[in-house]
């Protein structure tokens, strides 16, 4: 019984292993760039357009409007970053269905890499948006005190994203196992339905956490403009 | 040996623990947050789709304690490194 596909290891070279999740992450990054090319290759600007771009056009479309919901803000900077963190998971999570495949985001390195990604993205787009100093200053928004706080709470919720994703789809995965010893044929598949519900209600969490992290890291920060504005009329919270 | 068994025991007992009491907390939770839901829905049932979904992404988010405690469990059950550490010390 494993707990994660990191120690399923397929081959070795002297300190570098390939293991089950760096074998299957690869797969699942050649699946979606292989269809995405082979879509793009011949996109059309028509309406008769085939049923691949029409899928395609939908999950942007749909990712598109999802981000504009959690984060407010104009969904185009974001699109990148968190679209391919959903498909990615929700791939990842959907093929743990076939037999014999080892969803990458059981294992915790990948979901801490996911997460850590999140983490330095954060202050990236805060920079960007308001300059070094000012979005340094949403640290100590409302008042200094609260800037070991604000530092935890950063380093935890990162951390709390990892494990949820992690812990999901690893509880899935073995409740699956598990369930096969003990009962087969029936229970397993139902098992299966609440994995494959699990899965995309995680992937789809992930997601709009990351945009709602980025655009907290953008809104706090304009709150400090305003306040260093205005700071003569605004008496100082105690 | 003595210890071996003493880890043996001490690791499933806990892991019974920590599943059980770890369960309580997220299902009373979704429970009230299910029956809040359902009953907003019958307030509105033109909001039905809206609330689906943000009801089940923040049951998703409660459930995820409950996997933390899965989680542990499982770590103590089949990855446990003070196992594996006597086991090696009884190798030896």
């Amino acid at each position: 019984m494993e707990i994660t596909p990191d120690v399923i290891i397929y081959a070795q070279w002297g300190a570098f292993k390939v293991n089950a999740t760096l074998v299957f992450t690869w797969g699942v990054m050649l699946l979606l760039t292989g269809f995405a090319g082979f879509v793009t290759r011949n996109l059309t600007a028509s309406v008769d357009m085939n049923q691949r771009q029409n899928l395609l056009e939908i999950l942007v479309d749909g990712l598109l409007s999802q981000i504009r919901d959690a984060t407010g803000h104009d969904p185009e900077r974001f699109l990148p970053l968190l679209g391919t963190l959903f498909i990615f998971i929700f791939t990842s999570n959907i093929l743990s269905m076939i037999p014999g495949f080892q969803p990458p985001t059981g294992s915790l390195s990948t979901t801490t890499a996911l997460a850590l990604i999140v983490f330095f993205a954060v202050p990236w787009y805060g920079i960007r948006e308001h300059g070094l100093a000012n979005y340094l200053r949403g640290y100590i928004q409302p008042s200094p005190l609260m800037l070991p706080f604000n530092v935890m709470g950063e380093i935890t919720r990162t951390f709390a994203l990892a494990v949820r994703l992690f812990g999901n789809i690893m509880s899935g995965t073995m409740m699956g196992a598990i369930l096969l010893v003990l009962a087969p044929l029936f229970l397993p598949v139902v098992m299966q339905l609440l994995g494959l519900l699990i899965g995309v209600v995680q992937a789809y969490i992930f997601a709009v956490l990351a945009g709602v992290f980025i655009a907290a890291g953008l809104e706090s920060h304009t709150t400090a403009q305003q306040e260093t504005q205005n700071a003569g009329s605004v008496p100082a919270k105690e | 040996m003595d210890s071996l068994a003493l880890v043996a025991i001490g690791s499933v007992v806990a892991a019974g623990i920590c599943m059980g009491l770890g369960a309580i907390g997220p299902a009373i939770g979704e429970g009230m947050a299910l029956a809040r839901g359902l009953s907003s829905m019958a307030q509105q049932p033109d909001e039905t789709n809206t609330i689906v979904k943000f009801m089940f992404v923040g049951m998703a988010m409660v459930e995820s304690t409950a996997i933390y405690s899965f989680v542990l469990a499982m770590i103590l059950l089949f990855a446990n490194p003070f196992w594996n550490y006597f086991l090696e010390k009884a190798g030896q």
